[in-house]
């Protein structure tokens, strides 16, 4: 019996130490991959004003980013503003505030809901593809085969990745914002009726100018962080296919989460001014 | 024989002394010496995991080397950075173990790539013939607008070696050409190596576990074990060593 309570204990020793470690050491790999990712965004910032301008392949990956990015924010943006709507009707009309929708839906919208949930979405399409691209070229030695020819690869897969998603996400928001109040326009018009300057109106009468600015320039930072959470994951994939999934997934994972930390220092930021 | 002493009196372009490479405490390269001289084919023969790859990644500087001296062209390339580190690596063209052609391009995007890259920026149709040139000299014209996907293994490895050669580089590393390439294939691949050494008078080190392929090849070989050289000698000589490990390559 004696025997028994002292393999226990040590059992119980045994088993608590190595939790200890794992906790330190997980705490120790978040603060090496947070040293590692600023070193990666402080490389960026040393290659993005160095020659060549790679402009050419910025384009491209603005093209890929941006437009192929407008079907899908569109359908999602043009849903947020019919659901809310929607939703929000019945309790407005418990207080006969009904004609306070617009107005209401369009500061959610522009404020918190259009900037979010689009870089939601471009982190999941976006994020992820570049995590998935630049991780199978990491795996297959493509990176490899650039950096041997005299072509700096960072500059030409980095940079100009992360300026294609900083500057095209904010574009996608502000198309997503319009889409969404044309979909909450649809969705005031289904049970009522109101007109199409009438609701524009209501709109641009309820939102100020820190309505719009702070929301507009935060969608700049989710863009980079997207962009550079992707680049940084891929291009640092190793275990073959294995590795180029994993790329994939912890991009938009981490980019998600970064998302939302962004978001709510912007949003402390902006609670200083009103 | 008599052709590997007469490449052994001319200059020499890439040269390790004491060279180690360690992965945490995996020691990979652990006491590597050797000279290639110029226009000549050395072959490093050896089993899969010995570091072969890292021995050659390391002669470009993908991979640093934790110890030992490394000359390239008669610069110390372990010191080069940025600029001349680009200039010296335009000189190396590097073939690699599952070709590395970039997924998203055409063969013809594929071909220009690292032309348009170079300082000297040449006209469009002058590209345009180059482009065609090294496609000719791999048999593969018909392929210019092709995708990498739509190309086979043997394919595949063609226009890499036609991206290697569209800049003219004097000295080609090629990370096991053969591997995963059918008989006929590997052959064919061997015997373009032989013909690229002779029309573009490059020199090459070719690392390969493939006896048929050095046997082509190879003016030189050297056989590499557990991180050191163990053998060295052309075709013939290595044949008949008693070594088990060189042995077991000629069975």
């Amino acid at each position: 019996m004696e025997k028994n309570s002292k393999r226990h204990e040590k059992r119980k020793n045994i088993s608590v130490k190595p939790n200890e470690n794992i906790f330190i050491k997980s705490l120790k790999d978040i603060f090496i991959e947070v040293a590692l990712l600023t070193k990666f965004a402080g490389q960026f910032f040393k290659e993005l004003f160095k020659p060549p301008s790679e402009f050419k392949e910025f384009l491209r990956q603005s093209y890929i980013t941006g437009f192929r990015s407008l079907a899908l924010v569109g359908i999602t943006g043009f849903i947020m503003g019919l659901v809310l709507t929607i939703q929000s009707r019945p309790t407005m009309a418990e207080f006969g505030a009904e004609s306070w929708i617009p107005g209401m839906v369009a500061v959610s919208i522009i404020r918190e809901i259009g900037p979010v949930i689009t870089a939601l979405i471009c982190a999941g399409k976006v994020g992820s593809g570049i995590g998935a691209e630049l991780g199978s070229m990491k795996v297959t030695e493509q990176i490899d085969a650039m950096e041997v020819s005299g072509t700096n690869p960072f500059k030409y897969l980095v940079v100009t990745r992360v300026m294609a998603t900083t500057l095209m996400i904010p574009v996608l928001v502000v198309f997503s914002d319009v889409i969404s109040l044309y979909g909450s326009y649809v969705g005031v018009n289904l049970t009522g009726k109101v007109s199409f300057p009438l609701f524009f109106a209501k709109v641009f009468e309820s939102l100020d100018f820190i309505d719009v600015i702070p929301a507009f320039i935060k969608c700049f930072f989710f863009g980079f962080i997207i962009g550079l959470i992707g680049c940084y994951k891929g291009y640092n994939a190793s275990k073959g296919t294995e590795g180029v999934g994993q790329a994939a997934n912890t991009a938009v994972v981490v980019a998600s989460l970064l998302v939302f930390v962004i978001d709510m220092i912007a949003v402390q930021i902006t609670s200083l001014f009103m | 024989m008599e052709e590997t002493k007469n490449i052994n009196n001319t200059e020499i372009i890439v040269e390790m002394k004491n060279v180690k490479k360690s992965f945490q405490n995996n020691h990979v390269l652990k006491d590597i010496n050797f000279k290639l001289s110029k226009g000549e084919n050395l072959v490093v023969l050896g089993k899969s995991g010995t570091g072969k790859s890292v021995l050659i990644k390391c002669i470009v500087k993908l991979i640093e080397v934790d110890s030992g001296e490394l000359s390239v062209f008669n610069e110390d390339i372990l010191q080069l950075k940025d600029k001349a580190l680009n200039e010296t690596r335009s000189k190396i063209g590097f073939l690699f173990q599952s070709g590395a052609l970039y997924d998203s391009m055409t063969v013809r995007e594929n071909l220009e790539f690292p032309i348009k890259r170079q300082s000297k920026i040449l006209p469009e149709d002058e590209i345009e013939n180059l482009v065609k040139e090294v496609l000719a000299n791999v048999g593969l014209e018909d392929t210019i607008d092709k995708m990498p996907s739509e190309l086979s293994g043997g394919m595949r490895k063609r226009i890499s070696l036609a991206r290697t050669l569209i800049l003219k580089p004097e000295l080609i590393l090629y990370d096991e050409p053969t591997t995963g390439l059918d008989p006929i294939t590997s052959k064919e691949i061997s015997e373009l190596i032989l013909e690229v050494q002779k029309k573009y008078k490059t020199s090459s080190i070719i690392i390969t576990h493939d006896i048929k392929c050095a046997k082509i090849t190879a003016n030189r070989i050297m056989v590499i074990n557990d991180g050191c050289f163990i053998a060295e000698g052309t075709y013939d000589e290595l044949k008949e060593s008693e070594d088990e490990i060189v042995n077991s390559f000629f069975k």
